[in-house]
């Protein structure tokens, strides 16, 4: 019983990371409606500045600028390439996504080269605490909590500034809020520097021990891949889906690993994905898009 | 994918014999300079041009579906693993650790395509419940199936550190694994590399063939009719479903034949990755893929030779060309040929969808109108 309860912390840890890409996932899906296959660099890139600056500046300021250039490269993005087709359909933009993950993946691989692997979890990686009885690894509390707080802020904010507002309504219908006076590059450049954010938090635990593996922020890029499965199992257009999405691939991912073989663990994040798209091809929350002849 | 423009239906021109005839002309000459290719070129630079042909079976198979049917895919690398290991099962004899049943390699490789294009249609039953990008996610999982699948399963893939082996092409009097030849052709021993080399040009010529014929037809109409707009294919009578499913199986069976070229590159060689990122199979092959098709062009057959050109040969060409033999790895922080090659194939991904959507195919039409006029 300890062992599945304690299976069950790590996955809600787990999943509360891949909550947080996938809600940036879904930010930015709603804003440009287009996939951003560059998540995965976004995640890598703030792991290496932060990683790259911890030396020289301590734990706490490397992780800020972390997030702080994550944010900025989301923001660069979308200003300097998606703005600038604007012929090209979502579905091409995602491709280009594509493009400028395999550049910044590419780089950063070079630029950490064979090194000994890096890590950026200082403060709870590798430690184990107390809680309620159940020994569990500090890394996943933290993120859980960490995670409810910044998931909790942004769903007060999104339902109630004026930014959130702005962002409903731009994804509601992009021509009639343009009209009513809502500037949508500010909402879609936003959108990107949150979502960018959100990916800075998470490789702070995603190059960790505890849920990253041996090889630290190197593999940050494929664990971060899962967070398309979250974001895609809570459906793409909604933001409370894709907590529920990251919660559902975090937890089955813990309980495969525990109870089949933790080769077995990817594939079943991806197992479930399709049966929850067998049932609901739009995602569990999903808006299903309805076909006009 | 609407941004390629499907091929108008006209009227043939009256100079359309002309160009015909300099059409067959051409394709001639063509196939000339690849018969005497091998003649000229070391082993070395025709296993680069093996490799770039079999790039180019597997994108053409992508870039029709993702450009004339419209749907995304990132499993293209999980149905060549799938050719692969069916060819080595088809065709080797099996041991105390392989299954395998011993066939005819050209019957083999005739099955290994079949079998592969049936898996492709087994996902139709998801395929056709998806558009767009969910697609291409849900596809993705296939990666990932395949490559535990593979590893759990070494009896049928082989062992993921030793591999398995498959034989070589053999056709009644021709050997393409021939190790003692007594083939001269203008004084140059043809022995297995030159064999092979004609062999996998042979199969792309085919591959390319049977892709045109596909598209002008009845076949490609029918994918564009889905592509365009579903709703306007069903009132015309356009199954969407089964459309969906053939371009699927045949998509799926381009793969197949590119993953028996991936295993006769190895010299018969089927080992399944060790992991799911990096590797023959892996997610990062699956996005190679998907950048041939985008940088020749969606939808254009002959952009995605081009494609292939740039994102597999290059990474084999650059060391060459370097002089080291090595084909290096993502490690070290050194410019390696494939740190090199990933960062211009990402470049020209993002550039060409930001200024020529069609890809080269339409920077090749673009010039094609100017010199015209």
């Amino acid at each position: 019983m300890s062992t599945f309860l304690q299976v069950i912390v790590n996955g809600l840890g787990q999943g509360a990371v891949f909550a947080l890409l996938a809600l940036g996932f879904v930010i930015i899906y709603k804003a440009t409606e287009t996939i951003n296959f560059a998540h995965g660099s976004l995640v890598l890139i703030g792991g290496y500045v932060a990683f790259a600056v911890k030396p020289h500046l301590g734990w706490l300021v490397a992780a800020l600028v972390g997030v702080l250039v994550a944010a900025i490269a989301g923001l660069l993005i979308e200003r300097v390439l998606l703005a600038h087709s604007r012929n090209a359909s979502p579905d091409s933009l995602a491709i280009l996504t594509i493009g400028v993950d395999v550049i910044i993946l590419t780089e950063v691989t070079r630029r950490l080269g064979t090194a000994a692997a890096p890590f950026l979890g200082d403060p709870y990686d590798n430690k184990a605490m107390q809680l309620l009885g159940l020994t569990v690894s500090r890394t996943y509390v933290v993120a859980l909590v960490v995670a409810a707080i910044l998931i909790g802020l942004f769903f007060l904010a999104f339902r109630y500034t004026s930014w959130g507002l702005e962002m409903r309504a731009q994804s509601e219908n992009r021509e009639a809020s343009a009209l009513m006076g809502i500037r949508s590059w500010r909402v879609t450049a936003s959108a990107w520097a949150v979502g960018g954010a959100l990916a800075g938090i998470a490789v702070l635990f995603l190059a960790t021990n505890d849920i990253g593996g041996g090889s630290g922020l190197l593999s940050s890029h494929t664990v971060a891949f899962a967070a398309f499965p979250a974001a895609i199992i809570g459906g793409l257009t909604s933001p409370g889906g894709s907590v529920v999405g990251g919660l559902v691939v975090g937890l089955a991912n813990a309980i495969a690993a525990q109870y089949v073989s933790l080769d077995f663990a990817n594939v079943a994040v991806y197992l479930v994905m399709l049966v929850v798209l067998l049932a609901r091809p739009a995602g569990l929350f999903g808006k299903v898009e309805q076909l006009r002849v | 994918m609407s941004e390629t423009v499907a091929a108008p239906i006209t009227a043939r021109p009256a100079g359309a014999r002309k160009t015909l005839l300099l059409k067959t002309i051409g394709a001639l000459a063509l196939g000339v300079v690849v018969f005497l290719l091998p003649l000229y070129l070391s082993s070395q630079y025709l296993l680069v041009l093996m490799w770039v042909f079999t790039g180019a079976v597997g994108a053409m198979g992508l870039t029709m579906l993702i450009g004339q049917a419209g749907q995304l895919s990132l499993a293209h690398s999980f149905f060549v693993l799938v050719g692969g290991v069916s060819y080595a099962v088809y065709a080797s004899p099996g041991d105390k650790d392989t299954i395998g049943f011993g066939l005819p390699t050209l019957l083999a490789l005739v099955l290994a395509v079949v079998t592969t294009g049936l898996v492709g249609a087994l996902f139709a039953p998801i395929s056709g419940r998806l558009r767009g990008i969910y697609l291409g996610v849900a596809s993705l999982s296939l990666v990932f199936l395949g490559f535990w699948l593979a590893n759990q399963l070494p009896s049928i893939a082989g062992s993921a550190s030793s591999g398995r082996y498959a034989p070589s092409l053999k056709l009644p009097g021709f050997d393409f694994g021939e190790q003692n030849p007594s083939l001269y052709v203008l004084n140059v021993e043809i022995g297995s590399a030159e064999r092979s080399f004609w062999l996998f040009a042979a199969l792309t010529a085919l591959a390319y063939v049977a892709g045109r014929g596909a598209l002008s037809g009845r076949v490609g109409r029918g994918w564009r009719a889905v592509r365009d707009n579903e709703a306007m294919a069903t009132v015309m009578g356009v199954s969407v479903v089964r459309q969906k499913a053939t371009a699927f199986a045949v998509s799926s069976a381009y793969a197949g034949l590119a993953g028996v070229m991936v295993v006769w590159w190895y010299s018969g060689l089927m080992k399944p990755d060790e992991a799911v990122d990096f590797g023959t199979y892996g997610t990062t092959v699956a996005i190679s893929y998907l950048a041939m098709c985008v940088i020749g062009g969606l939808g254009s057959l002959g952009g995605s030779i081009l494609g292939a050109a740039i994102v597999f040969g290059l990474p084999q060409l650059l060391p060459l060309l370097n002089g080291s033999t090595s084909a290096g790895s993502l490690s070290g922080t050194a410019f390696t040929p494939v740190v090199i090659t990933n960062l211009i194939f990402g470049a020209l991904i993002v550039l060409i969808i930001m200024f020529e959507p069609r890809g080269f195919a339409g920077l090749g039409q673009r010039i094609v109108r100017l010199v015209r006029r």
